[in-house]
């Protein structure tokens, strides 16, 4: 069980610091100066939900072990981020759209989790959900603007669907741990949240004149340690710093 | 961008205050989009609770070439204020 708890808060910590390591890529980078400032204030909030699901993580672990290592010397294996997270930003197109596919979990995530009999858990999700509801909002928008834009942004918005498509199923197929902590009222039920992901995946997707692909979303693996190839090069920058120089601070 | 997003003015009403200060301006494609990034831009360090945005060219401003004339005869005219008029000592407050 507290193997479960334990493997569960890095899950949930990993999913939110490597999005918010993808997110902050953009940085500097944005196409306008509001929207850059908008992605990165995204990164921050979602680096500040890791920071908290690993310290509880490293309280429930003693020893050593602080919310930094966890986040800093750990290698891919050790990562339980599902795998949609860690995918490249590519253009604005697939860094929205995975930010909705996203967000629009965790939305349904967090509001459920509120209610999980780890109390701990339950305060932290309901936190991050005002966070989550903006990011939702403003995902959501885009993926509508662009899926409706012009001829260029709408065909931009469809290759990102096509390269992204493939990992949404892994949300909601539950890792071994998820399922123990499910009869313990720990974690949440993963078929409620996947209704609710379709149900507001239709409405937006319609506003945004947009497809849902037909195909199976098989993609899996993340949250069981097993990674795309990205993950290492993500780790490799995340990480330098520490790994080169430990403990180091500024 | 070729084509730029039109400029809007923000305005943030504070905790302490009832009035919308005007803080600044960005771009936005509209309005709705204007609000969230002002909130994105603006109101990072807890400045507001009510946004306001309006675009920039509904904005309609005095010539500053005009300034002597619009505002210079107010220079002399201490009559308006208050202050110029002596009370009668009966009147203790008004």
């Amino acid at each position: 069980m507290e193997t479960s708890l334990f493997n569960y808060l890095l899950h949930l910590g990993d999913n939110a610091l490597i999005l918010g390591h993808r997110n902050s890529e953009w940085c500097g980078h944005g196409p306008v100066l509001e929207q850059d400032i908008a992605l990165t204030n995204i990164a921050l909030d979602l680096i500040g939900q890791a920071r908290l699901f690993y310290q509880y993580a490293a309280a429930l672990k003693g020893g050593p072990v602080t919310e930094d290592s966890l986040a800093y010397f750990r290698d891919v294996y050790d990562f339980r981020n599902c795998l949609l997270v860690e995918q490249p930003n590519g253009d604005w197109a697939h860094t929205v759209l995975r930010q909705f596919f996203f967000s629009s979990y965790q939305y349904d995530l967090y509001t459920a989790l509120q209610h999980s009999a780890d109390t701990q858990i339950g305060s932290i999700a309901a936190k991050a959900l005002k966070e989550v509801t903006y990011h939702l909002r403003w995902s959501g928008e885009w993926v509508v603007r662009l899926g409706d834009g012009t001829g260029e942004s709408k065909d931009r918005m469809r290759a990102a669907i096509n390269d992204l498509w493939m990992f949404t199923g892994e949300l909601f197929k539950p890792a071994p741990y998820e399922k123990t902590l499910l009869a313990n009222g720990i974690s949440v039920p993963a078929e409620p949240l996947k209704g609710e992901w379709e149900g507001r995946l239709q409405k937006i997707f319609e506003e945004a004149d947009l497809e849902i692909p037909p195909a199976p979303a098989f993609q899996s693996g993340g949250k069981t340690g097993a990674h795309s190839e990205y993950l290492g090069y993500i780790l490799a920058e995340l990480q330098f710093l520490q790994r080169a120089y430990p403990g180091s601070t500024w | 961008m070729s084509t730029e997003w039109p400029l809007w003015e923000v305005f943030i009403r504070s905790k302490q205050g009832l009035d919308h200060k005007h803080v600044g301006s960005l771009h936005a494609a509209d309005a709705a989009m204007a609000i969230e990034n002002a909130r994105d831009v603006y109101t990072r360090r807890q400045e507001g609770l009510s946004i306001w945005v309006i675009e920039s060219r509904n904005i309609h401003a005095s010539d500053p070439a005009e300034a002597d004339s619009l505002f210079d005869p107010s220079a002399d005219k201490i009559y308006r204020h208050p202050t110029f008029y002596h009370l009668p000592p009966e009147v203790k407050n008004i």
